[in-house]
C-alpha cells in the first residue's frame, strides 16, 4: 500500500523519534510513505475565523502535492497538521467560496480530492488492528498505558470524525493489538493546555497537572500519545506528579509508534 | 457594568457576529461550556458568560478580559454546546478585534524563557504566535 | 358557458393586509365565465356563507370559486354551504390565497399577482367541474387501539363504554406500557400501580375488549369505516387456554436474561412475565434467549408446567380482522446516550437514567424500594440530577423539550428526600418548565422542604473518582464554578418517538414530524384525529405528554372513535379513478403503482370490424381507492382519470397560470 506523506515541521526536528519510528513501522508492515514534494508548514492551527482564510492556502498546496503522487490518501501524524488538513480539506469539499478564493492562488484547481488520514486509521482501517496483532514480534504484556488522546484528533466533533469525542476507544484497541493493557481514567480527552504553555505557563501547568495525577493513580506507568505539543506539555510539568507519586515521581510519555516500533521489533 | 439599548444594539455585536461566523444570540445560557472548560478557573470572564455579554452588548468589557488570553482553542465547549454555538470563534474574533485595535502583539519571543524557546515544538511556538502576535 | 361566481375572502388582516382584494376582484370580473364577484370579510362566518347562497340564487351561479384559505381547512364547509343553495357540492373551488400566497409573500404587488393568477385557476377548473356523487357504505362498527399503555387502556376502556367491541393490541406478552415501571407519580405522588393495576384488570374482564398481546400489525387496508387488518401472533410458545399463571415455570427456568421492565437493574428468566402484575399474567418464551431454542437442550418449563401449556412448536399466527376506527397508542422510548459519553453513563453504574431510578424506588424494583447506589448497595447521600439529557440539544440530541423531565425530578427530588433521610439532592436545569395544575407547587415543595438545591448549569462533564462521581458545572445565577462529589448521578433522558413508528406510520398511511411523533390533523383544532380519516392517537406517540394529558386524549380518541361508529353508514369520497375503456391499453402500470390494491384486471369483449374479440382492462374497485391520484400519472395513453381531478382540469389550471 502507497500513501502519500505529510510529516511537518515538528517531526523533522522536535519530534524526530516520532518520524522515525513511524518510516521504521510502516515499512516493516509493508506501507509505503512517499513524502509530499516542498510542503510548507501547515499553520499549526486552523483558523477560527472568517477572515484569515489564505492561511489555508499552505495546507491546500500540500494536499495539491499529495494529488499530483496519485494516491488517494495522505498520512500525517502530528495531532496539529491532522486537524489542519483534515478540516482544511473538508472545507474545500464544502464550501464553494472558499474553494474559488483558494484556487484564484494555485496552479490547477484542488477541490479537496486527497483523503486526509492519521497514521493510526491506516493501522486500525487498511492493516487492520488484527493482523497488526499478528506481526507483533515482542508483545508488551504487563505493560500498563494511559491512553491519552488530547483534543486535536477529535475535535470539533463535526469535522474531524475520527472517532467518538467523548468516550474514543482507538488508542485502547491499539495497545491491546500490542498486547498492552489500556489503563481506564477519566482524563483521557480533556485539554492538556495546548500552546498556552508558551504563554501562560501556569495554566497548562494546572491542565498538565490533573491529566498526570489522574493516569498515575490508575496505575499507569506511561502514557501514550499522538501530538508532540501534548508529549511536551506532559513531560514538561511532570513535577505536579509529586503530590501523588513522590519526590522522584515521573512519568514517560511515549509516541504510539514508539511502542509499535517496540513491539514489532524494528 | 450597565446594560442599555445602546450598547444591546451596537456595532460592535455585528462585528464579533461577523468575524467569528456565530450567531451569539443562538446561546440559551444553559453553561455546559463553562463546565467543561479544562482552563476556566484562571478566567475572569466565563465561556458562557462570553456569550451572554456579546448579547448584551458589552463588548467593551470582553475586550479587556484576560478570557481571551486563556482560551486554549481546544473546543471542548464547542463540542459539547446544544446550541450548536462555537465558542472559541467567537473568543478568537474578540482577540482579533482587541490586536487590530491596538495594533498589539501579545507575544514577543523574548518573552519566552530560554527553557521554553529551546525545547518546544515548532506546533507550539507557531500556535502561540498565530493566537497572540499579528 | 358557465356562470361563475368569485368571492374573495379577506380572513380579516390575513389576507388582506397583503393582497389588493379590491384588484382582485376586479381581474376576477374579467375572467372567462365569471359573472359575478365579490369579496367578505370572514367567508366562513355565517354571514359570509349566506352571502354566497344568495348570490347562487340572485345570479343564477352554477359554479362557484372561493379564494380563502387551504381547502384543507374550510373545503367541507364551502362544500356544504353550495349544497344548501342547490348546487352540487363538487362544482365549488378553492384557490388557496393564504397559506399558499398572502401567508408567504411580503410585497404586495407580486401577492396580489400571484392572487389573481390563483383566482383564474381555480375559475378554469371550475368551468369544468362536474357533477359527483357519494354512495353510503356500511361501516364495520369495532374498533382496534394499537399499543396497551394506560392512552391504549384507556382509549378502550372508553370505547367499550360506549357498547362498541375494541381490540387491544400491545406487542409486549402484558399491557401496562411505561406507567408500569413508575414508582409514584406527579403532582400528587399517588402509587402509579395502584392506579393503573385496577385499570388493567378492567381492561381483562371487560366483555367488549379483546386483548390481543406478544402481537404487532402486520398489513393494514381499507379506509375509514372499513380497515381490514393483519396482526402478527407472536409465537408464545405457551398455551393461553392451558396455562393458569402458576408462574412454576419461571421459577425454574434456568436461563436468566437482564430484565427490559427492571432496565437492566435486575434479571428476569427466558420464560417470563415482564412484571408480577402483568395483565395476562401469562407467561411468554423470549426465544433469542431460551435454552431450547437456542442451544437445543433443556425443556425444563415443559417438565415442570403442571397443565402441559408450553408448546415449543407454535407458530406465528395471523389473524386478519375488519375495524371501524383505529387508535394509535404506542408510546415512547427514552433516548439513547450513546452521544453523551461525557456523562459516564455505562463507565459508571451509579451514573443512571430516570427510568432505572423509577425502578430503584418501586417496592417491588430490584431494591425492595430502598434506594440504594448500584455499586456497592448503600443508600446515597448526595444525588445529582441533569435535566434536559438529549433535550433541547439540536447538536446531538432533540432539539424539542421533552416536557415530562422537569416534573418528574423535582418528583425525584422529594421521594429521594423521603426514603433516605438526611439526604440531598442538586438538580441541574436549564430551565425549570412546570406549567400545569398544581405543578409549579409541586416543584416549590422539592426545595422548600426537601433538602434539593436547584443549580441553574448544565453538566459538562462527571469524572468517576473512586467510588464516587465528580460533577463539573457552574451556577449561572452566582457566575461560580461548581465541582460536586456525589453517590449518584441520575439524567433525565428525554423522550424519543418508538424506533419503529416510521414503520407503522407508512403501513397505517399516516405521517409523522421530524422526531417520528405521529402528526395530528391540525395543532389546536384536530388533536387527535390524524390526516387518515377513521385513524386516531392518543398519548405519547403524538407528542410528549404526561400521563393526565395522555389519558385525556385517549378519552378524547375514544369519543371519536364512537362517533363514527354510531353512524350506520358513511359517505364515499366521490373523487376517485375512472378508467377511459376506449383508450385503457391493458398493459396494467396504473395496478403496480396503486398503493391500495384498488385496481384489478378486467376481460372485455369488444367488436373489431365483424369479429368479437377480448382484451385485458383495467377496473378501480370504487371501495378501495382512495383518490391518491398515482395511476393516473402512471398511465401512458392517459386513460385513467381522477373525478374531479381529471386530466383536462389539471391542463386547464396549467394554462390559467401560464396566462
Ligand atoms: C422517568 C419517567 C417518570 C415519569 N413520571 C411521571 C409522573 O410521575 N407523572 C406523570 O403524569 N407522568 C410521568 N411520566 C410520563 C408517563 O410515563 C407517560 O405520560 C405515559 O406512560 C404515556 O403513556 P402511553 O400509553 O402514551 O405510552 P407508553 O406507556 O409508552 O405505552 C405504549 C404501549 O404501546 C406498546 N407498543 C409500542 N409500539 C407498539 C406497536 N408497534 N404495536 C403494539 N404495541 C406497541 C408498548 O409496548 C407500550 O405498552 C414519566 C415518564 C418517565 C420516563
Ligand atoms: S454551551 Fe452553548 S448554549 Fe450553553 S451557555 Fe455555552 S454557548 Fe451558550
Ligand atoms: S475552547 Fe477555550 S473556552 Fe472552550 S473549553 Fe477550550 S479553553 Fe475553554
Ligand atoms: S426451555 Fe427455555 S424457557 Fe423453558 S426452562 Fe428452559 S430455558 Fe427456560
Ligand atoms: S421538561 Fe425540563 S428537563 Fe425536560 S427537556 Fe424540558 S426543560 Fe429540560
Amino acid at each position: 500500500m502507497r500513501y502519500s506523506y505529510y510529516p511537518g515541521c515538528t517531526l523533522k526536528t522536535k519530534a524526530k523519534v516520532y518520524e522515525d519510528t513511524t518510516l521504521q513501522t510502516a515499512k516493516a508492515l509493508g506501507l509505503e510513505m512517499v513524502e509530499v514534494e516542498e510542503w510548507q508548514c501547515c499553520g499549526a492551527l486552523y483558523p477560527l475565523n472568517t477572515e484569515e482564510h489564505f492561511s489555508l492556502l499552505a495546507p491546500v498546496r500540500a494536499l495539491s502535492q499529495a494529488k499530483e503522487l496519485n494516491h488517494e490518501k495522505m498520512v500525517t501524524l502530528c495531532a496539529g497538521c491532522f486537524n489542519v488538513f483534515k478540516r482544511t480539506n473538508k472545507a474545500m469539499r464544502e464550501d464553494g467560496e472558499l474553494r474559488r478564493k483558494i484556487n484564484d492562488y494555485l496552479e490547477e484547481d484542488y477541490l479537496g480530492e486527497v483523503d486526509v488520514v492519521h497514521y493510526l486509521e491506516v493501522l486500525k482501517k487498511d492493516i487492520g488492528f488484527t493482523a497488526v496483532a499478528e506481526k507483533v514480534k515482542k508483545k508488551l504484556e504487563g505493560r500498563k498505558i494511559a491512553p491519552y488522546y488530547g483534543c486535536l484528533l477529535l475535535k470539533p466533533r463535526n469535522e474531524m470524525d475520527f472517532d467518538d469525542v467523548e468516550n474514543p476507544t482507538i488508542f485502547e484497541d491499539f495497545l491491546s493489538a500490542l498486547g498492552a493493557t489500556a489503563v481506564e481514567y477519566p482524563y483521557k480527552t480533556e485539554c492538556c493546555g495546548s500552546y498556552l504553555s508558551m504563554a501562560n505557563e501556569e495554566v497548562a501547568e494546572t491542565a498538565v497537572g490533573r491529566i498526570l495525577k489522574s493516569a498515575y493513580k490508575s496505575g499507569a506507568e506511561a502514557i501514550m500519545v499522538a501530538c508532540p505539543l501534548c508529549k511536551y506539555n506532559l513531560e514538561e510539568y511532570q513535577k505536579q506528579l509529586q503530590d501523588v507519586a513522590g519526590e522522584n515521581g515521573k512519568m514517560s510519555v511515549l509516541y504510539f509508534t514508539e511502542l509499535l516500533a517496540e513491539a514489532l521489533d524494528v | 457594568m450597565k446594560i442599555t439599548t445602546e450598547k444591546i444594539n451596537s456595532n460592535l455585536v455585528r462585528d464579533v457576529e461577523e468575524v467569528s461566523g456565530q450567531k451569539v444570540s443562538a446561546c440559551f445560557q444553559c453553561g455546559k461550556c463553562t463546565g467543561g472548560c479544562p482552563v476556566v478557573w484562571a478566567m475572569d470572564i466565563f465561556p458562557h458568560q462570553v456569550l451572554r455579554y456579546a448579547q448584551m452588548g458589552l463588548i467593551d468589557e470582553l475586550l479587556h478580559s484576560k478570557t481571551l488570553w486563556i482560551c486554549a482553542s481546544c473546543q471542548t465547549c464547542d463540542s459539547r454546546c446544544p446550541r450548536e454555538v462555537d465558542i472559541p470563534k467567537v473568543i478568537e474574533a474578540l482577540r482579533l478585534i482587541i490586536m487590530r485595535e491596538k495594533g498589539g502583539n501579545y507575544l514577543h519571543p523574548n518573552d519566552l524563557p530560554a527553557r521554553v524557546r529551546e525545547n518546544a515544538p515548532q506546533q507550539g511556538l507557531v500556535s502561540a504566535f498565530r493566537k497572540y502576535a499579528k | 358557458m358557465k356562470r361563475i361566481g368569485v368571492f374573495i375572502c379577506w380572513c380579516g388582516s390575513n389576507i388582506a393586509a397583503t393582497v389588493d382584494i379590491d384588484k382582485t376582484i376586479a381581474a376576477a370580473k374579467q375572467m372567462p365565465g365569471v359573472v359575478f364577484a365579490d369579496h367578505n370579510k370572514y367567508t366562513c362566518s355565517e354571514l359570509g356563507q349566506d352571502m354566497v347562497k344568495n348570490a347562487i340564487k340572485e345570479h343564477q351561479l352554477d359554479r362557484v370559486v372561493i379564494g380563502a384559505c387551504s381547502p384543507r381547512m374550510h373545503e367541507n364547509t364551502f362544500r356544504k354551504t353550495v349544497e344548501a343553495a342547490g348546487l352540487n357540492p363538487y362544482y365549488m373551488e378553492i384557490a388557496n390565497i393564504r397559506e399558499q400566497c398572502s401567508w408567504v409573500h411580503k410585497d404586495k404587488e407580486t401577492a396580489t399577482g400571484k392572487a389573481i393568477s390563483l383566482v383564474r385557476t381555480a375559475v378554469a377548473k371550475a368551468a369544468r367541474n362536474e357533477a359527483l356523487f357519494s354512495t353510503e357504505m356500511p361501516i364495520e362498527r369495532r374498533a382496534l387501539v394499537i399499543g396497551g399503555g394506560i392512552a391504549g387502556i384507556q382509549a378502550a376502556l372508553d370505547i367499550a363504554e360506549t357498547g362498541f367491541e375494541v381490540d387491544l393490541l400491545e406487542k409486549e406478552p402484558s399491557i401496562g406500557g411505561r406507567m408500569a415501571q413508575l414508582d409514584k407519580t406527579f403532582p400528587t405522588l399517588d402509587c402509579s400501580a395502584c392506579i393503573l393495576t385496577p385499570k388493567m384488570v378492567d381492561v381483562a374482564q371487560h366483555e367488549k375488549i379483546r386483548l390481543i398481546t406478544y402481537s404487532e400489525v402486520e398489513k393494514v387496508e381499507g379506509y375509514v369505516g372499513n380497515f381490514t387488518v393483519t396482526i402478527r401472533n407472536k409465537a408464545r410458545s405457551v398455551d393461553m387456554e392451558k396455562c393458569t399463571g402458576c408462574g412454576d415455570c419461571m421459577n425454574k427456568c434456568p436461563q436468566k436474561v437482564s430484565s427490559e421492565f427492571e432496565m437492566g437493574l435486575a434479571e428476569r428468566r427466558a420464560i417470563y412475565t415482564p412484571f408480577p402484575q402483568a395483565v395476562p399474567n401469562k407467561p411468554a418464551i423470549d426465544r433469542a434467549t431460551c435454552r431450547w431454542f437456542t442451544q437445543e437442550k433443556c425443556r425444563v418449563c415443559e417438565k415442570i408446567c403442571p397443565t402441559g401449556a408450553i408448546d415449543y412448536d407454535q407458530v406465528d399466527e395471523f389473524i386478519t380482522q375488519r375495524y371501524g376506527a383505529i387508535v394509535v397508542a404506542t408510546g415512547f422510548d427514552t433516548h439513547k446516550l450513546d452521544k453523551y459519553g461525557e456523562y459516564a453513563y455505562g463507565k459508571h453504574p451509579d451514573v443512571i437514567t430516570s427510568l432505572e431510578m423509577e425502578r430503584l424506588f418501586n417496592a417491588s424494583g430490584p431494591t425492595g424500594g430502598k434506594l440504594l447506589r448500584p455499586s456497592n448497595g448503600k443508600p446515597p447521600k448526595n444525588v445529582a440530577f441533569i435535566q434536559c439529557v438529549g433535550s433541547r440539544d439540536k447538536a446531538k440530541g432533540n432539539p424539542y423539550c421533552a416536557k415530562i423531565c422537569c416534573m418528574y425530578t423535582a418528583k425525584h427530588a422529594i421521594l429521594l428526600n423521603e426514603k433516605v433521610p438526611g439526604s440531598k439532592s442538586f438538580v441541574f436545569y436549564i430551565d425549570v418548565r412546570t406549567p400545569g395544575k398544581d405543578y409549579e407547587e409541586f416543584y416549590n415543595r422539592a426545595y422548600e422542604q426537601h433538602n434539593a438545591t436547584y443549580i441553574k448549569g448544565n453538566v459538562s462533564k462527571v469524572f468517576p473518582d473512586g467510588d464516587q462521581l465528580v460533577v463539573r458545572s457552574v451556577d449561572a445565577l452566582s457566575g461560580a464554578l461548581v465541582e460536586l462529589v456525589v453517590d449518584m448521578v441520575v439524567l433525565a433522558t428525554s423522550v424519543d418517538a418508538r424506533s419503529d413508528a416510521k414503520d407503522l406510520a407508512q403501513k397505517l398511511s399516516i405521517t409523522t414530524n421530524a422526531h417520528k411523533f405521529f402528526n395530528e390533523a391540525h395543532p389546536k383544532l384536530r388533536p387527535v384525529e390524524t390526516q387518515t380519516a377513521g385513524i386516531f392517537l392518543a398519548g405519547v406517540c403524538q407528542g410528549p405528554k404526561d400521563i393526565p394529558e395522555t389519558v385525556a386524549q385517549a378519552s378524547a380518541a375514544a369519543v371519536k372513535v364512537a362517533s363514527l361508529l354510531s353512524k350506520e353508514s358513511l359517505k364515499s369520497n366521490p373523487t376517485i379513478a375512472e378508467v377511459d375503456q376506449k383508450r385503457c391499453s391493458g398493459d396494467m402500470s396504473c395496478m403496480a403503482v396503486c398503493p391500495y390494491g384498488a385496481i384489478s384486471e378486467k376481460i372485455i369483449e369488444e367488436r373489431r370490424g365483424r369479429e368479437t374479440v377480448t382484451r385485458k382492462i383495467a377496473e378501480v374497485n370504487t371501495a378501495l381507492c382512495q383518490g391518491c391520484g398515482a395511476c393516473t400519472v402512471a398511465c401512458r395513453p392517459g386513460a385513467i382519470n381522477l373525478k374531479g381531478f381529471t386530466n383536462e382540469q389539471i391542463l386547464a389550471e396549467v394554462d390559467a397560470i401560464c396566462l
